[in-house]
């Protein structure tokens, strides 16, 4: 299942890539293989809730066993049917390197991090010096919006006080920015962020945009 | 697993981690006492016990080295990370909409609330 994923991922990020070097012409004329990433899509949106639901179940009772499996499985149905929520709109791509590095980068973060806000907590020449910044997004995607935001979030220094979906706006509060000089980089980090995200799960649009965004 | 210095290897790591762990939870106490305004104090509230619950986790995961375990450990971990920014989110929105915060510490506001 998994390599499977992995394999269709690399292909539809070759696909995404080559969409985006052929600029918007190729990206409206690329109709022939749209259907088939919809359709992938739209199965990948109702399975991988579901698996994510058995494979919880089997997480939380610690065993991979066939009672397990089987008892997972119903729950995840009952749950399906009986609390029903609006579907996840998943690209239908998932490119594994990009996911790791996004997630090792993550961690990294988060521990670079924690270790500089403990420090400014106990620090005695602490002085309070804030920002509020607002970051515009490439991305259209709700997912990867929210995911951006998770990240963002979970690395200490900075807090989304708000989103803005129509424009894909995330206000963060920003501890410890000394200047106004400093808040480039602060966006230039959350950037970061999402265009590793979007490598490893957005969709074959927002590649392009990023391709459009950034010249490198 | 009692190595040639006399002790046990995994010892020092549940050491070490313990005690990131405590460093951590020590720094968010303070730093939510000193901060100024609740937004700061969020970052003191939610954040550096992400690492505290990552090196605990961790450290039972090390000294009991169990499939139940570490895949239980990976979901606490996973599950934190999710909702820990939730909150976060929350508190910091009402806080900025009811001004519960002090302006004059920005160096900075791009934020303008629709009105």
């Amino acid at each position: 299942m998994t390599g499977e994923r992995a394999g269709e991922g690399e292909l539809a990020a070759a696909e995404g890539e080559r969409a985006a070097a052929e600029g918007e012409r190729a990206a409206e004329g690329d109709t022939s293989q749209r259907p088939s990433r919809m359709i992938r899509a739209r199965i990948a949106s109702g399975l991988v809730p579901f698996l994510g639901l058995v494979l919880l179940w089997m997480l939380l009772w610690g065993q991979f066993t066939w009672l397990a499996l089987v008892t997972g499985v119903v729950l995840a149905l009952l749950v399906s049917v009986v609390f029903y929520l609006p579907a996840v709109r998943l690209s239908g791509r998932l490119n594994l390197v990009w996911a790791l590095v996004f997630a090792l980068r993550l961690l990294f973060d988060i521990v670079v991090a924690s270790l500089q806000i403990a420090w400014t907590a106990v620090s005695p020449w602490y002085r309070p010096s804030n920002a509020i910044i607002a970051v515009p997004l490439r991305t259209r995607s709700d997912l990867v919006m929210t995911f951006t935001a998770e990240a963002v979030s979970l690395v200490p220094g900075s807090i989304v006080l708000d989103i803005d979906r129509d424009t894909s706006t995330l206000y963060l509060h920003a501890l410890n920015v000394r200047s106004a000089d400093d808040v480039p980089a602060l966006k230039r980090e959350v950037l970061a962020t999402e265009r590793r995200l979007i490598r490893a799960a957005g969709s074959a649009d927002d590649l392009a945009r990023l391709r459009e965004g950034s010249p490198e | 697993m009692t190595g040639d210095l006399g002790f046990d290897i995994r010892d020092v790591i549940t050491a070490a981690l313990v005690l990131l762990a405590a460093l951590m939870c020590f720094a968010a106490g303070v730093g939510l006492i000193r901060f100024p305004d609740v937004l700061s104090r969020l970052h003191a509230a939610t954040k550096p016990q992400i690492l505290g619950l990552i090196a605990i986790v961790a450290d039972v995961a090390v000294t009991n080295p169990s499939v139940g375990t570490i895949t239980l450990a990976l979901a606490i971990v996973f599950f934190q990370s999710l909702t820990a920014p939730a909150s976060a989110h929350m508190i910091g929105r009402a806080a900025y909409r009811t001004e519960h915060f002090r302006r004059d510490i920005l160096v900075i506001d791009e934020y303008t609330p629709r009105q």
